[in-house]
């Protein structure tokens, strides 16, 4: 039995690469090392009755992914029910943003608001069609690389001098400076910075990638709001996993990829399958991992079929995770001060020093003595997560290092958990209470149990050294590789991490070339 | 007074075989190798290049950069980071070898001895640990030790360095094939001595722990007092290795990793180096690029020329043409050779004239006046200076 293509991971972007793959007419085979798909965004039972996911809401899917390959007919809910977000206050005053209404600040914040927000979304709208491209290779002269340089280069001339001078000014700048240029209120620019800092190793006062990160989190109709679908995010996962199939490919649970084989004569050697732990060998014409590039190039690979410079390019990507992720199964509503019903994304970071802060212990290699969080309560959304009466407590923990000074052990996971509930309890005094069981996974955690380096969400952090035809190194990053019939389809490649599909989606159109 | 020395630690450390060589530069001229002082010449550049040729001398090599490489993965990892195969060595056998780029660039050349099956020692004339260090990257079984400090090194070169080395009681070296490697006993302790070297004529190279290496240079130049044994320096070097048509970096090459401008840099097929890229074997760093230029060929060649008249063409512009309107490449070393009593040359020649009609601009100087001429010169495929003694088993006197 030999595939068309063989796909290394059923997280998102492997089961949509399969898909396309199998929508035109490929046979394809997904293997996934673990018991069921979804990577990040697989359903994680963690106490029985109990449900959450590492990856709890969604963002900028992509609508195009959606309807190509029919998601809404494999049960993929609709996401027009956007979240709120909440910046959480100690003393209850609470500040919410709900599409283009902000409540809880001043009049002067609320007016910059309108403001700042249409300016990013023109910004973002102007980046839309880059995300679904595949980068231009340095050097080439091919017409379609060509025709996307200048099609990025219209796209800025077409804002208008003004704002494509403020696009180029504020691209690379510290979050925290475009913040302050605009804003007074300090848990609002907490609040806004939030998507323009979570999973990467950047806090507000860090050049690099964060506007770019915010703006590619603006991508889509949702234009930055966040949802939960129907039936939360592993909905998506077993929606896709539908298509997929209904599409031909088939999909080993349980079957981990140990080696990439790297066969043929010794002028033309080629990807010709995979071998699995077992022992196992399956042909392909063409191999495409959606794991991690470290992962693929270092331990599928190995570095005997990679040229040294390659190599070491693979070897220093920046993959170190900072996000750590705690689930309570409590035993009814978590009552926040000043919320009736705690519905949204609750951002628990008073002001940017806060963040700052708890990003100056983790970057040491310290736990943060006062982390900053992220909480959805998404039993909220779907009650199906958590037994009747009781509720599931989702939170992303900043920062948390993946290397630990010391290293990572059952104390210092156990100290951490704590310092996130006590942040959790500032604003909801009772949380201690209602708690039946705890979960806390550190990126070293998230590395071992969902096999990506680093523990990283992105897979390769989003910084401007590794994005568009940088990621997640050229020679890589027009989602093929040195090796003929390697492909990549991760989060590694371009545009990046978060659940959008685009990566698997580019990679696909790449490989049907 | 105890003065504190303000250049400390920048000054130039010395060979193990100073004190000797100190005493016998007469000249007092130095330059420095790999932050080692070094001999110019110690009395006469010249000088030492006939007793290269006509009798024997030694060449401190010790600033020479010497890597260890030993593990069950080490032959693997060479083998990926050279272009020649390195499972083709043969146990005390030495391979000279050229390692490349992703791009296919040479980064430095050097040689390979293979000690045991899991034991190697590279050399080169560059410090290369921070490419060795990548290239050793993600094999489990390998250690690099560099031992540029811990291994003194002298070669003796030249017709009679046989015989010096028989009479030092060197027995059966004279077994020693080019390229062969033996291990003797000097002192109680291990001397490594391989007939390599870098003037190509007859010649060896002693390798042996530095606090030996004033022993060894003693009971050498007793050997050798009847042999015409003497030490040369670098210029004598430069004038034996055009002959061999051996190359240099900084001047047939540009290490690539130093090279600042777009291909400023030279890959293996350039400098004639072909026949050490070998695609029959496991993948290795710059194959593919290697591959393609392989196909459509190389933009330069390296020839080597043999020019008319007696005017060492020095820093000449090679042209198609006596008229020269066609420019076509660039005298990279030059010189009168004494052995071939001819006026030779390498050149980087632009691969597709490098078969035709090829033309030198010599610049020269007479008393502060500036001349040129235009001469005619004659491609050689051949080294200019290859001895037969060179390649004999035993060589002549043994």
């Amino acid at each position: 039995m030999r595939y068309d293509a063989i796909v290394i991971g059923a997280g998102h972007n492997g089961l949509v690469c399969a898909a396309y793959l199998g929508r035109a007419g490929r046979r394809v085979l997904v293997l996934e090392a673990a018991e069921a798909p979804g990577g990040l965004a697989a359903d994680r039972e963690f106490i029985p009755g109990f449900h959450a996911s590492i990856a709890h809401s969604l963002s900028h899917f992509s609508a195009k992914v959606a309807t190509d390959l029919k998601l809404g007919t494999h049960g993929f809910g609709e996401l027009k029910q956007r979240l709120p977000t909440v910046g959480l206050r100690l003393g209850g005053e609470h500040l919410v943003l709900e599409g283009d209404a902000l409540a809880g600040v001043g009049a002067d914040d609320a007016t910059a608001y309108g403001d700042h927000q249409k300016r990013m979304r023109r910004f973002a709208a102007a980046l839309d069609p880059f995300w679904f491209k595949t980068m231009p290779r340095i050097g080439s002269a091919k017409p379609a690389d060509v025709r996307t340089f200048a099609h990025l280069g219209l796209n800025l001339r077409r804002m208008g001098k003004d704002d494509m001078r403020e696009f180029l000014r504020v691209a690379p700048l510290p979050i925290r400076d475009l913040m302050d240029e605009h804003f007074a209120d300090g848990a609002l620019k907490a609040v806004l910075s939030w998507d323009a800092l979570i999973g990467a190793k950047l806090a507000p006062r860090s050049p690099n990638g964060a506007v770019l990160a915010m703006l590619y989190r603006m991508a889509e109709a949702s234009r930055g709001m966040h949802s939960i679908p129907l039936g939360s995010v592993p909905s998506l996962i077993e929606s896709l996993r539908r298509s997929a199939a209904a599409f031909g490919a088939e999909i080993r649970c349980a079957a981990e990829v140990s080696r990439i084989l790297v066969e043929g004569g010794a002028n033309d050697l080629a990807a010709k399958g995979v071998q699995l732990a077992d022992g196992e060998r399956l042909d392909a014409d063409c191999v495409v991992s959606a794991t991690d590039p470290k992962r693929t190039f270092l331990d599928l690979v190995g570095v005997r079929f990679l040229d040294i410079g390659f190599t070491n390019r693979i070897r220093r990507l920046r993959c170190d995770g900072y996000v750590a992720k705690l689930h309570l199964a409590l035993d009814g509503l978590p009552e926040f001060d000043g919320l009736e019903r705690p519905r949204g994304r609750l951002i628990a970071a008073p002001d940017m020093d806060a963040i700052e802060f708890a990003f100056d212990d983790a970057k040491h290699g310290g736990l943060p003595a006062r982390p900053v969080l992220e909480m959805v309560v998404p039993s909220l959304e779907d009650a199906s997560l958590a037994p009747p009466g009781r509720q599931v407590l989702s939170a992303h923990v900043l920062y948390v290092p993946y290397r630990l000074q010391g290293g990572w052990t059952d104390a210092a996971r156990e100290r951490m958990r704590e310092r996130a509930i006590d942040a959790i309890a500032q604003y909801a005094p009772r949380i201690r209470d209602q708690i039946i069981h705890s979960e806390f996974l550190t990126p070293a955690d998230l590395e071992r149990e969902h096999r990506v380096t680093g523990g990283h969400w992105h897979h390769v952090e989003f910084a401007l050294d590794q994005l568009l035809m940088m990621r997640p190194t050229y020679e890589a990053a027009q989602y093929s590789t040195p090796i003929p019939g390697l492909h990549l389809c991760g989060a590694g490649c371009h545009p990046g991490g978060d659940l959008t599909g685009a990566p698997g989606h580019n990679a696909a159109q790449e490989i049907l070339q | 007074m105890n003065a504190i020395d303000p250049y400390a630690g920048e000054r130039l450390k010395t060979s193990p075989f100073h004190p000797r060589q100190r005493a016998l530069n007469v000249r007092d001229a130095w330059t420095s190798w790999n932050g080692y002082q070094f001999a110019l010449h110690y009395y006469d550049a010249e000088y030492e290049y006939f007793c290269i040729r006509n009798a024997c001398a030694t060449y401190d090599i010790s600033p020479m950069q010497k890597y260890e490489i030993r593990g069950r993965d080490a032959e693997a990892m060479l083998n990926r980071m050279v272009t020649r195969d390195v499972a083709k060595i043969k146990p005390n056998r030495v391979a000279y070898c050229v390692w490349c780029t992703d791009a296919g660039r040479v980064i430095d050349d050097g040689t390979i001895f293979k000690l045991a099956g899991d034991r190697f020692m590279l050399t080169c004339g560059s410090p290369c640990a921070a490419w060795l260090e990548k290239s050793a990257f993600g094999f489990a079984e390998v250690q690099v030790t560099d031992l540029s400090d811990a291994l003194a090194a002298l070669s003796l070169q030249g017709p009679t360095s046989g015989a010096v080395l028989k009479k030092l009681g060197l027995n059966g070296v004279e077994n020693a094939k080019p390229f062969d490697i033996q291990h003797f006993s000097f002192h109680c302790h291990e001397l490594r001595v391989s007939r390599t070297g870098f003037t190509g004529d007859l010649g060896y190279e002693l390798w042996i722990q530095p606090d030996l290496a004033l022993e060894l240079w003693d009971e050498l130049y007793a050997a050798g007092e009847h042999h015409g044994i003497h030490p040369y320096g670098e210029a004598a070097t430069n004038m034996a290795r055009l002959e061999a048509g051996f190359i240099m970096p900084g001047m047939e090459f540009n290490e690539a990793l130093k090279t600042v401008r777009f291909e400023h840099d030279q890959t293996p097929f350039e400098l004639n180096l072909g026949w050490l890229v070998d695609f029959s074997k496991p993948h290795f760093s710059g194959r593919r690029a290697l591959l393609a230029e392989q196909e459509r060929g190389p933009r330069y060649t390296l020839t080597k020329l043999d020019i008319e008249g007696n005017r060492p063409a020095e820093d000449a512009r090679i042209y198609a043409n006596k008229r020269c309107t066609k420019e076509v490449g660039y005298v990279t070393s030059a010189m009168w050779s004494p052995a071939v009593k001819a006026n030779i040359a390498l050149a980087m020649i632009e691969t597709e004239h490098a078969q035709g009609e090829l033309w030198a601009e010599i610049h020269y100087e007479k008393e502060l006046r500036q001349y040129s001429r235009v001469v005619r010169c004659q491609r050689k495929d051949q080294p200019f200076w290859a001895p037969a003694r060179a390649k004999a088993t035993p060589p002549p006197d043994c």
